[in-house]
C-alpha cells in the first residue's frame, strides 16, 4: 500500500518512563505538585506558583515553547479543576487554553463526552442514549444516570464541574532535597505554621550546606485532614540558604494557606538548587562595596510578582519608545547608557497625543498650539530633531520620519512635540503634529 | 561649684531622649548650592529621612520637574536606587541625563498607592539602597511616620514625589505629614541663549516645610548630567550696585 511507511511498536513503558522524566522537569521548573495524567499527560497544581511565571497564560505559553524547542508538540490548558484542564486541554487548546475557574464548569459544556474520562462502554452507551456532549449529561436527571450507568459517571461530573476535590498525588523524586514534619494533632493557627516552617527551613539549610547547594525555588506543602494539599512556592534570584532570609519569605505567604480543619504533615522540598559556594567577602581594604538589595528584590517579587521588578537598558533603537528595554533587577551591569546630547522629557507619554498646530515649512516649530484643550504661546523653542522609520521592523516605517521639536511656553513649560513628515517629500508623513512629552 | 541642671533642661533632655534626636548620627547630603544648603539644618538634605517633593502648576498632574530634582538627589547617593511607581511614564534617558545611570536604578511597578507605600517601608527597612523614590497621591499622616521611623532606623533616604490625577486633588498637598521636609518645584522659563532655542531648564524651587528650619525659595538652574543644582549665572554674579541695595533693605 505504502512502501515507505515505517511501522514501529508503541513503547509503553518507555512512555510512561519519559513522562516521569517530563513530570521532573515539570516539578523543578513550574509547580510544586506534578502527576501524570493518564498516559499522555500531566497534571500540574499551579496555585501560588503562577506568578512566578507572569501569570497562568504566560506559564501555558513557556511550558509549550520549551517542550517544542525539544520535540515534544504539547497542547496545555489550565482551569479550575483537573477534569475541566484535562478535557479543555486535550479538545479545545491550540495550543494553549486559560479559562477562570468560576468559567472551568461552562467551558466543557459543547466537549464530546470522551473528555470526561469514563471508560468505553459508557460512553458507547452513553451515544447510544444520544448523549454526545459533556453539557447535555449534566443536564440529566442525575438519579437516573447513577442508576443506569453507575457511580463512575456522576463522580467524573463532579470531579470536571469541581463539586467535589480530586486530591493530586505529587511525583516524589529521591535526588529532590526535601524534609517532612507530620503532627501527632493537627495544626491551623497561623503562629503554630509559622514556628514549624522556621524548623523545616533549618533542617532543610542543614542538608543543603552539607551538599554546597543553595535554593532556588523552595516548596512548602500543607497535607491537611482532608486530603487538600495547600502549597507555598517561592523563587530566589539567586541560590540561597539564609535561614532567616528563606523563613522570611515563606512566612510572608503563609495568609495565602487555609488551613481547613488542620495540618497533619508539612513537606519541605527544594526542586531547584543550585550550587552555594562560600565567597569571600570584601575586608574593608579593597574599598566599600555597594549593600547587597537582592534580599528586598526576591521579597518584593514573591509578593507581587517578578515582572513588577525591573531595570531599564538602552536598546539600539533612535525612536523613543523603542529605545528602552527591561532587565532582570539583577542582570548583570551594562557599562552602556542613552546618549545625553539630546534633550529627553522626564515623562514620555505611553503613546503620542494630536496636537493642534501650524508652523512654517519645512523646519520651524510651531508659534503655538493646543493640547488636552489648553492653548500655549511658544516663547522659546529648538528642533528639529529627525528620527527616521526603522524600516527592518516594518514595512511601512521604509520613508516614515519624525521632526521632534522642544517647545517652551510663556510659563516656562516645556514639551516634547513631533510631526510626522520632514515637510518636504510627502511621503514621509501627513504633517500632523503629537504631544509626546514633558520636560522637568 | 557646679550647678545642678534645671528642671527644664532636665525635661528637654528628656523629651530629645523619648523623640529620638540623635539616636542615630545624622549625616546630611548637600545641594553644593551654599544659598541653599545654608536654608538646611546640617548644612544639607538629611539623610536618614522622609523628604515630600511635589510640582507646581502643571507638575502636580505631570510631576516631571518633581521627578528630576527627586532623580538628581538620588544620584548623588551611594548604591543602587528603588523608583516605585503606579504610572509608567517615566522616561528612563531623561534620569539618565540628571545622573541617575541605568545600572543603579530599579524600578518597581505598584499596582496601587497602598503596594507602592509598603515597598517602600520594606526598602527604607533595609536600608541597603542610595535612596528610596516613591510615587505617590496620598499620604496620610500615619503613612509617613511610618516611612519616616525606618529610615531614621537604617539612615537611608526616602523621597516621596506626590503626583495627583486631577489639579483638584493637589490639595491634598496642604494636609500635614511627618516628612522631614516638603519641596515644590515648578518649570520657570529657561535660561536665555543669545541666539533662539531653549537654554538650560529653571526652576522655581519652594522650600515650604523643613524640621528645625525656616521656609524659603530659590530660583535654579535645573539638574546638570551629576545632579547638581545651580544659582543661575545672572543672579550669582549680579552688579555690586544691586547686591548693596539688598544689604540696605535686609539692615
Amino acid at each position: 500500500m505504502c512502501a515507505e511507511l515505517i511501522v514501529a511498536d508503541a513503547d509503553l513503558e518507555g512512555d510512561e518512563e519519559h513522562l516521569d522524566r517530563l513530570a521532573l522537569w515539570a516539578l523543578r521548573r513550574y509547580a510544586p505538585i506534578v502527576a501524570a495524567d493518564g498516559r499522555d499527560g500531566l497534571v500540574l497544581d499551579v496555585t501560588g506558583a503562577a506568578h512566578l511565571h507572569h501569570g497562568e497564560e504566560a506559564l501555558l505559553a513557556d511550558m509549550v515553547e520549551r517542550l517544542a524547542a525539544v520535540g515534544v508538540a504539547a497542547r496545555a490548558a489550565a482551569s479550575g479543576t483537573w477534569g475541566s484542564a484535562h478535557a479543555l486541554a486535550r479538545y479545545v487548546a491550540l495550543p494553549t487554553a486559560a479559562v477562570s475557574s468560576d468559567q472551568s464548569g461552562r467551558a466543557i459544556a459543547h466537549l464530546p463526552t470522551r473528555a470526561l474520562r469514563l471508560p468505553e462502554d459508557t460512553i458507547l452507551a452513553l451515544s447510544k442514549m444520544g448523549l454526545d456532549q459533556v453539557g447535555e449529561i449534566e443536564r440529566q436527571p442525575r438519579a437516573p444516570l447513577a442508576l443506569r450507568f453507575g457511580p463512575e459517571l456522576t463522580r467524573r461530573l463532579d470531579h470536571a464541574y469541581g463539586r467535589t476535590a480530586e486530591p493530586i498525588e505529587p511525583i516524589e523524586a529521591p535526588e529532590i532535597i526535601q524534609v517532612r514534619r507530620a503532627f501527632a494533632e493537627p495544626i491551623s493557627a497561623p503562629e503554630t505554621l509559622a514556628r514549624y516552617t522556621l524548623q523545616l527551613v533549618e533542617a532543610l539549610c542543614r542538608l543543603l550546606d552539607a551538599k554546597s547547594l543553595g535554593a532556588r525555588t523552595l516548596d512548602l506543602r500543607f497535607h491537611r485532614v482532608d486530603n487538600q494539599i495547600e502549597v507555598v512556592r517561592i523563587g530566589v534570584a539567586k541560590p540561597l540558604r539564609d535561614i532567616r532570609r528563606l523563613t522570611r519569605l515563606l512566612c510572608d505567604k503563609l495568609e495565602t494557606v487555609d488551613p481547613g480543619f488542620g495540618v497533619e504533615t508539612m513537606v519541605l522540598t527544594a526542586p531547584f538548587t543550585d550550587l552555594l559556594l562560600p565567597l569571600a567577602t570584601s575586608n574593608g581594604l579593597t574599598g566599600v562595596t555597594d549593600p547587597d538589595v537582592s534580599e528586598l528584590i526576591d521579597m518584593l517579587a514573591n509578593r507581587h510578582g517578578a515582572r513588577r521588578l525591573y531595570r531599564l537598558a538602552p536598546a539600539q533603537s533612535d525612536v523613543p519608545e523603542r529605545s528602552v528595554r527591561k532587565l532582570e533587577p539583577e542582570a548583570p551591569e551594562i557599562a552602556e547608557a542613552w546618549p545625553l546630547r539630546w534633550p529627553r522629557p522626564a515623562r514620555l507619554l505611553s503613546r503620542p497625543e494630536p496636537i493642534e498646530a501650524l508652523s512654517l515649512l519645512p523646519d520651524r516649530p510651531p508659534g503655538s498650539f493646543t493640547w488636552r484643550g489648553v492653548r500655549r504661546r511658544v516663547s522659546r523653542a529648538d528642533g528639529p530633531e529627525r528620527i527616521f522609520g526603522e524600516w527592518w521592523r516594518r514595512d511601512g516605517e521604509l520613508d516614515a520620519v519624525r521632526d521632534y521639536f522642544q517647545l517652551e511656553d510663556e510659563a516656562g513649560s516645556r514639551f516634547w512635540v513631533f510631526r510626522r513628515g520632514d515637510g518636504e517629500q510627502p511621503g514621509t508623513g501627513d504633517l500632523r503634529w503629537f504631544m509626546h512629552g514633558v520636560f522637568g | 561649684m557646679t550647678i545642678a541642671p534645671s528642671p527644664f533642661e532636665r525635661l528637654r533632655t528628656e523629651i530629645a531622649r523619648i523623640e529620638g534626636v540623635g539616636r542615630t548620627q545624622r549625616q546630611v547630603l548637600p545641594f553644593g548650592v551654599a544659598s541653599l544648603d545654608a536654608r538646611l539644618p546640617g548644612g544639607g538634605l538629611a539623610l536618614g529621612a522622609l523628604h515630600e517633593v511635589a510640582g507646581g502648576g502643571e507638575g502636580v498632574i505631570d510631576g516631571a520637574a518633581s521627578a528630576l530634582f527627586a532623580a538628581g538627589i538620588a544620584a548623588r547617593t551611594r548604591g543602587k536606587v528603588l523608583w516605585c511607581v503606579t504610572r509608567t511614564d517615566l522616561f528612563a534617558p531623561a534620569l539618565n541625563q540628571v545622573g541617575l545611570s541605568p545600572d543603579r536604578l530599579i524600578y518597581f511597578e505598584a499596582g496601587d498607592d497602598k503596594a507602592v507605600l509598603a515597598a517602600c517601608e520594606e526598602a527604607l527597612r533595609h536600608g541597603g539602597f542610595g535612596a528610596v523614590v516613591g510615587e505617590i497621591s496620598r499620604l496620610s499622616m500615619t503613612a509617613s511616620r511610618r516611612l519616616q521611623l525606618c529610615a531614621e532606623d537604617t539612615g537611608a533616604l526616602g523621597i516621596a514625589v506626590r503626583r495627583w490625577r486631577r489639579q483638584a486633588e493637589a490639595a491634598d498637598f496642604g494636609q500635614p505629614t511627618a516628612a522631614n521636609t516638603r519641596w515644590r518645584v515648578s518649570a520657570l522659563p529657561s535660561t536665555p541663549l543669545p541666539d533662539a532655542g531653549v537654554g538650560r531648564p529653571r526652576w522655581f524651587v519652594e522650600l515650604l516645610r523643613c524640621k528645625a528650619g525656616e521656609c524659603a525659595d530659590f530660583e535654579l538652574e535645573a539638574c546638570d548630567e551629576t545632579g547638581r543644582l545651580a544659582l543661575p549665572a545672572d543672579l550669582a554674579d549680579r552688579s555690586s550696585s544691586t547686591a548693596a541695595w539688598e544689604k540696605r533693605a535686609a539692615s
